[in-house]
């Protein structure tokens, strides 16, 4: 294909790949600088290292008390749970929203009866799934102001959304699903890191 | 009709697109003679592009805070990806816009660019380069190391120097009785804020102003003389786009290449274009051994010290610097010659730019050292040779033998 | 004539008078080699022993030692105290006022004190403390004179003294010699403190390695880009006569 420009052969063929070839570098030269100015918008390494797993030690927890961490800048309950609490959680299922633990709140070896690695032991987030309050924990079963069938778990009290001992959200609540487990592992018995898968060391996130 | 065709048309009914894209790029005639000098102008603007884009990164992470201003940057350099890239291409951004702006001013006083009619691109070019100055001198101070602190003192204490009400002007200015994190704040919200405002309003009346009468050349005669009698284009003319993007592209990637070559092995240019002294925190109390202002300021600060003290004030000084930018504002009316171009003039004016050129560079590397007896006397020539290249411009450009302008540019 | 020879000798002396202000003493040339990986290591080492006690590297984060070839395991185990997590910066446990009260003057933050300082004058400096009984430290230096700092690492130099010349009227310093020998050679002390000195310049700006690294790929993809751009440009400027 040609034309003429000027009385002169004009190979428009050329013209159109040296413009193809040119806008494609160009464009690699563009998205060479906009990568860098993305990137920088991510978590820096001072946000990371605030963000690194939290190692604590539960063996001051005693049965049926509740421990809040900090990770991330969110308050991680650990509640050591005695076999009274943990035989009551399998009662009220009827009364939940998702008591198999359908829905992608959990790691998947915590996707159990009672959420956790070890029976015992609940590791969840302490922020409500409804607008991010942080629930209370109200143990006592029956408890006067939350109705006689109560079975002990966590009240929010911004808008009344109701969590059982696994941190299973009830029907008919504000909360649309279970409290969040993050990941976590056990390093020993009394040693718990929060953060961290355990099969792989991987860091979340 | 195509569909992208139909868009346009729908754009093109309330919003002259296609009209502001013929009138500025593809049907926008410039001469067919530019050379090298021809592509600082939008270099220019490609830097200025950078500044605001790394700037608006860099604000993401710096704090304005006398506290945290220092280990903010660090913090930029080390914990925020690719910090350190966005920051170096914002310190070397600032310096290569000055030599970028000082080579296209020189061009210009090559090729008579500021001759009539095109008095007001000139006269909004001077003002943009005042504009550049006063937002180069802001931002230096935001890293809050040694070199900022002390840098903003002794210029702010320039405007001590102004009679009457010079003390309380300076106070002013800082908001505080020394550089301070309040002088810090108002640096910050100028440096990031006001002045890029200013800035780009004022190149785009700089681009508004040249593309209305059409740009100058080499040779210095307008190809708007000469017009095909069907199209009206200009005989010498060439549509800017294609040609001149195609031609400004090799001029970006090239200069690209000067700008990562610096960036990515020499960000500290040896200590020009980030000093040593800068890599401690700022300290009121302990000023560094030798401060000088970064190289692009240091002709004007040859010139304030060349001058000597009147009545113990350093005011004569200041009225001098000042002085040395506000000629600039009148060289159109200060050339006399017959020709724009110094390709027709005579011999006398080529020595007096080669003159002026030789003394602005020696003041600029005599700003760069300590002050002593010999240096100022050079800096006193120097200076002199300066003023004189303005003042005397209307007596020796009537003068010159000129050559005459061709009718047609020379290619 | 005498104006211009002048004029030349003090073109010919003015980078020395404005960039060397003050420093009239010789410096030594420090062995900086950032791809040495091992010298970085023992480096830092030196640094976290000898240094951080005192001075702080506010900006620097233990985790970042990975780039010099640490693991986060060495890290935990060789280089941090108790209690700190790789995340974590170096900072010192002294307060500011008491670096004050204690050396005359804050011991300042060594982050990019080889920025501010230079390598050959940070490698010269820490081999040059002698014994002053007029300090209060009982330490003295050639470059630094009257420096607030002890000589930390004396227990690996020795103990120097300074041998005197007279110029004129002053005795000067004309070096120094070691009266009391340290725990290692003064060659293998110069290679501690060139490795730590290696460090520092590290330390002053992490990401230089992998800057220069991507500076020779950015420019070999310009050079690519300008050929092409190039092929445009002629192609197009044909029409041009």
């Amino acid at each position: 294909m040609s034309q003429e420009v000027d009385g002169q052969k004009v190979d428009t063929r050329k013209r159109k790949f040296l413009i193809a070839a040119t806008s494609a570098v160009g464009g690699v030269a563009v998205a060479g600088v906009a990568v860098p100015l993305v990137m920088s918008m991510l978590p820096s390494a001072r946000a990371k290292a605030a963000g690194a797993p939290v190692e604590v030690d539960i063996s001051k927890v005693e049965p049926g008390m509740l421990l809040t961490v900090e990770w991330r800048g969110k308050p991680v309950w650990i509640v050591n749970r005695t076999p009274e609490m943990l035989g009551m959680l399998a009662k009220h299922e009827d009364q939940l929203t998702d008591p198999k633990s359908e829905m992608p709140q959990q790691p998947a070896y915590c996707k159990n009866a009672n959420r956790s690695i070890k029976p015992e032991y609940l590791v969840a987030v302490g922020i409500c799934t409804h607008l991010g309050c942080s629930p209370t924990y109200r143990k006592e079963v029956g408890a006067a102001d939350l109705g006689a069938d109560w079975p002990g778990g966590f009240f929010c009290p911004c808008h009344g959304s109701r969590f059982d001992l696994a941190a299973r959200v009830f029907k008919n609540v504000p909360a649309p699903t279970n409290l969040v487990i993050p990941p976590h592992q056990y390093l020993s018995d009394a040693r718990l890191l929060i953060g961290v898968d355990p099969a792989t060391d991987h860091l979340q996130g | 009709m195509s569909a992208l065709q139909k868009m346009m048309g729908w754009i093109d009914d309330r919003f002259p697109l296609t009209a502001t894209y013929k009138a500025h790029l593809s049907e926008y005639y410039a001469p067919k003679n530019f050379n090298f000098w021809y592509f600082f102008g939008s270099l220019a603007l490609l830097v200025l592009v950078i500044q605001i884009v790394t700037g608006i990164f860099l604000t993401m992470n710096y704090k304005p805070d006398a506290e945290l201003a220092f280990t903010s940057v660090e913090y930029i350099m080390r914990d925020v990806d690719w910090g350190w890239l966005i920051r170096y291409m914002h310190s070397t951004g600032a310096s290569m816009f000055f030599v970028v702006v000082y080579l296209h001013m020189f061009r210009g006083l090559m090729y008579g660019s500021y001759r009539k009619p095109r008095e007001l691109i000139w006269i909004f070019g001077v003002l943009i380069y005042l504009a550049l100055m006063a937002e180069a001198f802001l931002g230096y101070l935001l890293p809050w190391g040694q070199m900022s602190f002390w840098g903003a003192q002794v210029i702010v204490n320039l405007f001590a120097a102004v009679p009457f009400i010079g003390e309380d002007l300076s106070i002013w200015i800082r908001g505080d009785y020394v550089i301070s994190d309040a002088t810090l704040n108002r640096f910050f919200a100028f440096h990031v804020i006001a002045l890029p405002l200013v800035l780009i309003a004022l190149v785009a009346v700089h681009l508004v102003a040249l593309h209305e009468v059409g740009s100058n050349n080499p040779d210095g005669v307008e190809i708007k003389k000469h017009k095909d009698p069907v199209t009206h284009i200009p005989l010498d003319g060439i549509p800017f786009h294609p040609y001149y993007t195609v031609k400004d592209i090799v001029g970006v990637i090239v200069f690209l290449m000067v700008f990562s070559a610096i960036l990515f092995f020499a960000p500290e240019m040896g200590g020009y274009f980030l000093e040593a002294a800068n890599f401690v925190p700022a300290d009121p109390l302990k000023t560094p051994e030798h401060i000088a202002p970064l190289w692009y300021f240091t002709p004007f600060y040859a010139i304030l010290r060349a001058v000597p003290p009147l009545f113990g004030s350093q005011f004569p000084g200041v009225v001098a610097m000042g002085l040395s930018i506000v000629l600039m504002f009148f060289l159109p009316w200060l050339d006399r010659s017959k020709v724009k171009s110094i390709r027709y003039r005579g011999p006398i004016y080529k020595i007096m730019l080669a003159l002026f050129i030789v003394s602005f560079i020696g003041l600029g590397y005599l700003g760069l050292l300590p002050s002593t007896p010999v240096a100022t006397i050079f800096a006193q020539v120097f200076s002199v040779i300066y003023f004189l290249f303005f003042l005397l411009m209307p007596w020796y450009t009537s003068i010159d033998k000129t050559k005459p302008e061709p009718e047609r540019v020379t290619g | 004539m005498k104006r211009l020879k002048n004029f030349l000798f003090l073109l010919a002396a003015a980078p020395v008078v404005a960039f060397a202000a003050g420093a009239t003493v010789h410096l030594d040339k420090a062995p900086v080699n950032l791809t040495d990986q091992d010298s970085l290591q023992r480096g830092a080492r030196m640094f976290v022993n000898y240094c951080l006690n005192c001075h702080s590297a506010g900006s620097m984060r233990y985790s970042r030692l990975q780039d010099i070839g640490l693991t986060e395991e060495q890290i935990k185990d060789n280089l941090l105290f108790a209690g700190e997590k790789p995340g974590e910066t170096m900072k010192v446990g002294m307060s500011k006022a008491d670096g004050k009260a204690w050396f005359g003057a804050t011991p300042p933050d060594l982050s990019v004190i080889a920025r501010s300082r230079g390598a050959d004058w940070l490698y010269t400096y820490l081999r040059s403390f002698y014994r002053d009984d007029s300090r209060a430290t009982g330490w003295n230096n050639t470059v630094f004179d009257k420096v607030g700092m002890p000589h930390v690492m004396w227990g690996l130099q020795g103990e120097m003294a300074p041998v005197h010349k007279k110029v004129g009227e002053h005795e000067v310093i004309e070096r120094l010699e070691l009266v009391k020998p340290g725990s290692v050679t003064l060659a293998e002390y110069d290679a501690m403190v060139g490795d730590l000195v290696n460090y520092l310049v590290w330390m002053g700006e992490p990401a230089q390695v992998q800057r220069k690294q991507l500076g020779l790929i950015v420019l070999i993809f310009l050079a690519v880009f300008f050929v092409v751009a190039y092929y445009l440009k002629k192609e197009f400027w044909k029409d041009i006569h």
